[in-house]
């Protein structure tokens, strides 16, 4: 994975961000791949919908992959922090199902300070239009797939990664594609020439 | 220094070993006995002298006997505590010699060569051991001789002393054959024989014996006469990985509990280490000064015998009683261990996947360690069975993965949408979305497992289709030809 010289930041180490839309999963994930290391998964254990490891297995080693299950998010904040704070996981990619509030954003923030640990929250899509997100995060993502009706159908994985939050930069969109047989992420085109996210829904 | 002859053997036999537990732990007058439920059937297991006396015996329906004797009381047996209290009685028995073994569910056997003088003779020690034992509760047959089985024999058929240096026949002769621990089968057999007492078994010619009996019947009678040599194992002390702490003054706060676990940590670690053992679960229980107890657990994802990184694992248990009027005592004890080879470490990465087991014991004191979980690969074409989620404390992660064909991201319960014909829907609604079909690939034909009952593959077959949609969502659909139906499995990236 060659992320580091694409134009756009990768997500800071030591801080929390947060990812919406329906391309969450593959940014989580794209994320975890440029990262490296043990990944934990934190997911609530009444939810139906689940990470496929034979899915994941394209962008990352399912191996690496723990998972927690909580029952619910009171305990799966306290787990992130948990992890967080540990040092033990460079990364740790929570499910949100409810609204997250100042003071758990907040917290998070602090716990991804003390472990110097990436923490990356998956905002459900049904919360998206609620400003579910915390103030605290450092960056806020939507991303979404896109339909790409030149590229060759076998491995292509358009997505449009907009930054939709940002505390120390700019707001900014790029489109991406994941290569599936070099296992790296390009940069497609500069965004305006692509369709741009008012063609997803979501 | 001591050959065969010169042995003194005492065996032991509690003839109502598990209705002398259960009745010293709550003593009633009337008959009682201790059912056991074998092929669906209440049985008694154990019953005490007043039931024994109303015409009761062993293995007698529960049933049956109640009506014979319908003041009976009756409880539960527990074999399990029962082998314990009989280990605790040979630990007892070491009192008088240091070897002493459990013979069968309810019997000990001791060596006592060279040990009777101490006790100022052999009948002297006989006597002290029945005196003990009646004074504890406990029914007991004794039988002294030369040889372990003929001090089975005696204990179990006409208790007595076979005196040293005599002819062992002469204390055993007039036993039943039964005596010399034959099977149930060989003893009717030679029943029937008219071969009833030692005596006349042991005045028949041996080879026809051995080739009707077989050589089991020979060596039996041979080790109550004390012909053929026989062992007496003392019972290995299994591992006690307990240790505990009695504080003169009562303490109530967080950090002097953790000293005080800490102490009793580095004792049981000692412990651990020396038998190279691991703790898997360990439980802290402090007991407060007014008499009420409490119980920290801890399980590890790793056996582990390192006080360093099990200590702070506690803190949040610890942190979580409330010390009352304080806490006066402290034990720690590691209730499951694991074994825990010492192993060596390389220059790189030896240490890496401690923190991680460190984070899932510290995760799992919260939401439980079989709540994490980790992904290995299955053998299964079925996508919802190719792979299997382990409790990752006792998992190992999995080889690698090979995925012959794309599979999605997520994966839920199939939703249905409308569509017909084996072609994917050019327009569909989906979770209150309209989609269009802008290219479709497939179909992977997946058949059921027909050798499992799985009722989501009820419908047959199944036709997936990997559907890009041109609002941009790529998802992974399957028609049942066999039942007519469309459905949404999974969505790609």
């Amino acid at each position: 994975m060659n992320i580091g010289s694409l134009p756009f930041p990768p997500l800071r180490r030591g801080r929390a961000h947060e990812v919406c839309g329906p391309g969450s999963v593959f940014f989580a994930l794209a994320q975890a791949a440029r990262i490296g290391g043990p990944l934990l998964w934190v997911a609530e254990s009444w939810q139906t919908e689940r990470i496929n490891p034979a899915g994941i297995a394209a962008l990352i080693d399912p191996g690496r992959l723990l998972l927690a299950e909580p029952r619910d998010q009171t305990e799966a904040l306290a787990v992130t922090e948990e992890a967080l704070r540990s040092g033990a996981v460079p990364l740790v990619v929570t499910e949100l199902t409810k609204p997250l509030g100042l003071t758990p954003g907040r917290r998070l923030q602090l716990a991804a300070r003390d472990g110097n640990a990436t923490a990356l929250s998956i905002i459900a899509d049904r919360l998206e239009n609620g400003g579910a997100g915390s103030n605290a995060a450092e960056t806020r993502w939507h991303c979404a797939p896109v339909f790409d009706a030149v590229f060759d159908a076998a491995g292509s994985t358009l997505q449009r990664w907009s930054l939709i939050k940002n505390k120390s930069g700019t707001l900014e969109g790029w489109h991406v594609r994941w290569d599936a047989q070099t296992h790296r992420l390009d940069l497609v085109s500069p965004a305006g020439e692509r369709p741009g996210p008012e063609a997803a829904p979501g | 220094m001591f050959d065969g002859m010169h042995r003194r053997i005492v065996s032991i036999w509690f003839p109502r070993l598990a209705s002398d537990r259960a009745l010293r732990l709550r003593p009633v007058e009337a008959p009682f006995a201790l059912s056991l439920t074998r092929a669906g059937v209440e049985r008694i297991h154990c019953l005490n002298l007043a039931a024994v006396s109303r015409g009761l015996h062993r293995g007698m329906g529960l049933a049956d006997a109640r009506a014979l004797c319908p003041d009976l009381l009756s409880r539960p047996a527990d074999p399990a505590a029962d082998a314990r209290f009989l280990r605790a009685l040979c630990r007892w028995a070491t009192r008088y010699c240091p070897w002493a073994g459990i013979e069968g569910e309810d019997g000990l056997v001791l060596d006592i060569t060279g040990a009777a003088h101490l006790f100022g003779g052999e009948a002297e020690m006989l006597a002290d051991m029945r005196a003990r034992l009646l004074r504890a509760g406990i029914a007991a047959r004794l039988g002294l001789a030369a040889t372990r089985g003929a001090a089975w024999a005696l204990a179990r058929h006409g208790e007595g002393v076979a005196a040293p240096g005599a002819d062992p026949l002469q204390a055993l002769g007039h036993l039943p054959v039964r005596a010399l621990r034959l099977e149930e089968d060989t003893a009717a057999a030679l029943d029937r024989l008219g071969l009833r007492r030692v005596a006349d078994l042991a005045a028949r010619p041996r080879a026809p014996l051995a080739r009707r009996f077989g050589p089991e019947l020979l060596k039996r009678l041979d080790q109550a006469l004390g012909t053929e040599a026989e062992a007496i194992a003392p019972v290995a002390e299994p591992p006690h990985y307990a240790v505990r702490l009695s504080l003169p003054d009562p303490i109530g706060l967080v950090s002097d509990v953790m000293a005080g676990t800490g102490r009793l940590l580095e004792a049981l670690c000692a412990r651990l280490k020396d038998r190279q053992d691991g703790a898997r679960v360990l439980r802290l229980t402090l007991n407060r000064v007014d008499g009420d107890s409490r119980q920290v657990e801890l399980r590890l994802a790793r056996p582990l015998h390192e006080p360093a990184r099990i200590l702070p694992l506690f803190e949040r248990g610890v942190a979580g009683v409330e010390a009352g009027f304080g806490i006066d005592r402290l034990r720690l004890e590691a209730v499951q261990v694991e074994p825990l080879p010492p192993c060596q470490t390389g220059f790189h990465g030896g240490d890496r996947t401690d923190g991680l087991d460190d984070l899932i014991s510290r995760i799992g004191t919260r939401i439980g360690l079989e709540n994490i979980r980790r992904f290995l690969p299955a053998d299964s074409h079925i996508p919802e069975r190719s792979f299997l989620i382990a409790p990752a404390a006792w998992s190992e992660p999995g080889r690698a993965w090979i995925v012959p064909h794309p599979r999605p991201l997520r994966l839920f319960p199939p939703e249905p949408i409308a569509g017909t014909g084996p072609q994917p829907p050019g327009r569909f609604r989906w979770r209150r979305m309209t989609l269009e079909t802008a290219r479709a690939t497939g179909p992977e034909r997946i058949a059921p497992e027909w050798w499992l009952e799985d009722e989501a593959w009820r419908s047959g077959l199944r036709d997936y289709w990997r559907i890009e949609t041109r609002q941009g969502r790529r998802l992974w659909l399957f028609h049942t030809p066999q039942a007519p139906g469309w459905f949404v499995q999974g969505e790609f990236a």
